[in-house]
């Protein structure tokens, strides 16, 4: 039938124009600003308020916290570190700060402490709720005195991906957002080595690629663009996932 | 007096366009982002396939956009298409309660809901007789139309925001609403096939009725002819 001919040579069109425009720059620049527009929607909704990720009891915990992405480091020298019960293991902030912190793991536990059971949202569909316990990002940021110039907050971790190191960042909102903390526990026990141990950010307003593990540093950038790929974390260099991942 | 009614405004032409191209691009990509995770649950969380009420097919690249699996590639058309779908549904709700065409022509009167009209409805449908009744629609198309401009759309939206974790943060009783994000998933994967559902019955009966002339007039506008 020729109408059906006709439909078919449409629809064959139709997806590999979608497939051939999803290619180019300014689709690219498109997407990015209705990112942007997500973002800033996400944030109006609040109507002033500070959003807030829902927060669970005990009893919604997932029977198994699912590990994704890297599930070790393969290195010695973090093999070493989980050996010892990462005893030896730091945290340096840098960057455009006042005062760079080097910090132990005893000095992240005497930080006051936030605990929260959240839902964790990884960007495939699947959701798994953890208790996370930890200092609060801003708590790390108001000790080392982030100048005005800092942007954005990138986080380096120990592991590699696919051969390259992986890394993420978020807005200044977001890492001073109450709910952002630097998790050493789930469930009340120290974090798991499939779950990033001895140290991974909760991000809860974004989904799961956000949520670095592994963590070694914290650095405050005015700029991503010179960071690895340019576009501020390891997925969206990698493979073109949406920096902004509140959607 | 002087121009004859249009049979469609034009904010309604507008909006049935861009609207068919958004649910068209939400709905290919879509699948290809049904690809990543390919189980539905119920409730909050849920990710072993113990936990799924349901195992979906790979939905293959012909019908996904892009026409290869790639997840950052869906989501992009997603996330920019989900404002187009939101913002020119709110703008089409406004425009057709303004000009009363929500009011005359989409809401059903209570003795339109009666069995026996709905009966009557069903056989002339059934007969390919498309042209009765007093309105502009009959009472089967009233319930289409409003079921996907009161129902599915604002369900694919609704859901759409509790499965973003920041959309979720600023609306959280949203997700109470559907019964935890993983329930919304579950609503947003079910009502995307009742919207493939109404697009190729919509696009059946609009060719077995006359298709050069509705296409025409959902166009130009037509001249307004049928009802008083």
């Amino acid at each position: 039938m020729r109408r059906r001919n006709f439909l078919a040579a449409a629809g064959a069109s139709l997806l590999a124009g979608c497939s051939r425009i999803g290619d180019t720059q300014w689709f690219g620049k498109l997407v990015e600003g209705a990112d942007n527009w997500h973002r800033g929607l996400h944030r109006a909704l609040g109507f002033g308020r500070i959003t807030m990720a829902p927060e669970f009891t005990r009893a919604d915990l997932s029977p198994d916290f699912r590990g994704n992405g890297s599930l070790t480091v393969d290195s010695d020298a973090y093999r070493a570190a989980e050996a010892a019960g990462f005893a030896d293991w730091r945290l340096e902030v840098t960057g455009l700060v006042d005062a760079p912190l080097s910090l132990s793991m005893d000095d992240i536990r005497a930080l006051p402490q936030r605990t929260q059971i959240t839902r964790h949202d990884c960007v495939e569909g699947w959701s798994a709720i953890g208790e996370w316990t930890g200092p609060q990002l801003s708590h790390l940021l108001h000790a080392a005195g982030v100048q005005p110039e800092a942007n954005y907050v990138v986080f380096r971790c120990a592991d590699l991906y696919n051969g390259r190191p992986y890394y993420e960042s978020c807005d200044m909102d977001d890492a001073l957002h109450p709910q952002t903390i630097v998790a050493h526990q789930l469930n009340g026990e120290p974090l798991p080595v499939k779950n990033g141990a001895p140290l991974r950010m909760r991000i809860e307003r974004q989904l799961g690629y956000k949520h670095a593990k592994y963590l070694t540093g914290i650095e405050l950038v005015a700029s991503l663009d010179h960071i690895a790929g340019g576009k501020g974390g390891y997925w969206e260099d990698a493979a073109g996932y949406q920096w902004y991942a509140g959607i | 007096m002087s121009r004859p009614r249009k049979r469609h405004a034009l904010s309604t032409r507008l909006w049935h366009w861009v609207n068919a191209l958004a649910v068209i691009l939400l709905f290919m990509s879509g699948l290809n982002i049904s690809n990543a995770h390919p189980r539905l649950y119920w409730g909050q969380a849920g990710f072993a396939r113990a936990e799924a009420w349901l195992e979906l097919p790979r939905f293959p690249g012909w019908a996904t956009i892009p026409n290869y699996y790639s997840l950052s590639g869906a989501r992009d058309w997603h996330v920019l298409f989900s404002l187009v779908l939101g913002f020119s549904l709110l703008a089409f709700m406004v425009a057709a309660l303004i000009n009363r065409h929500m009011q005359r022509d989409i809401f059903a009167r209570a003795r339109e809901w009666s069995p026996g009209n709905i009966w009557r409805d069903i056989v002339e449908h059934l007969r390919f007789n498309f042209d009765h009744g007093g309105g502009k629609y009959n009472i089967l198309q009233k319930i289409a139309y409003s079921g996907v401009i009161l129902v599915l759309l604002p369900l694919m939206i609704l859901t759409g925001i509790v499965m973003s974790p920041g959309g979720e943060a600023a609306l959280p009783f949203l997700t109470d609403l559907f019964g935890g994000r993983q329930s919304a998933r579950s609503i947003h994967f079910l009502a995307a096939w009742g919207l493939c559902l109404f697009f190729f019955v919509h696009v059946a009966l609009v060719l077995v009725s006359a298709p050069i002339r509705q296409l025409r007039d959902m166009i130009t506008g037509g001249r307004d002819d049928a009802a008083a």
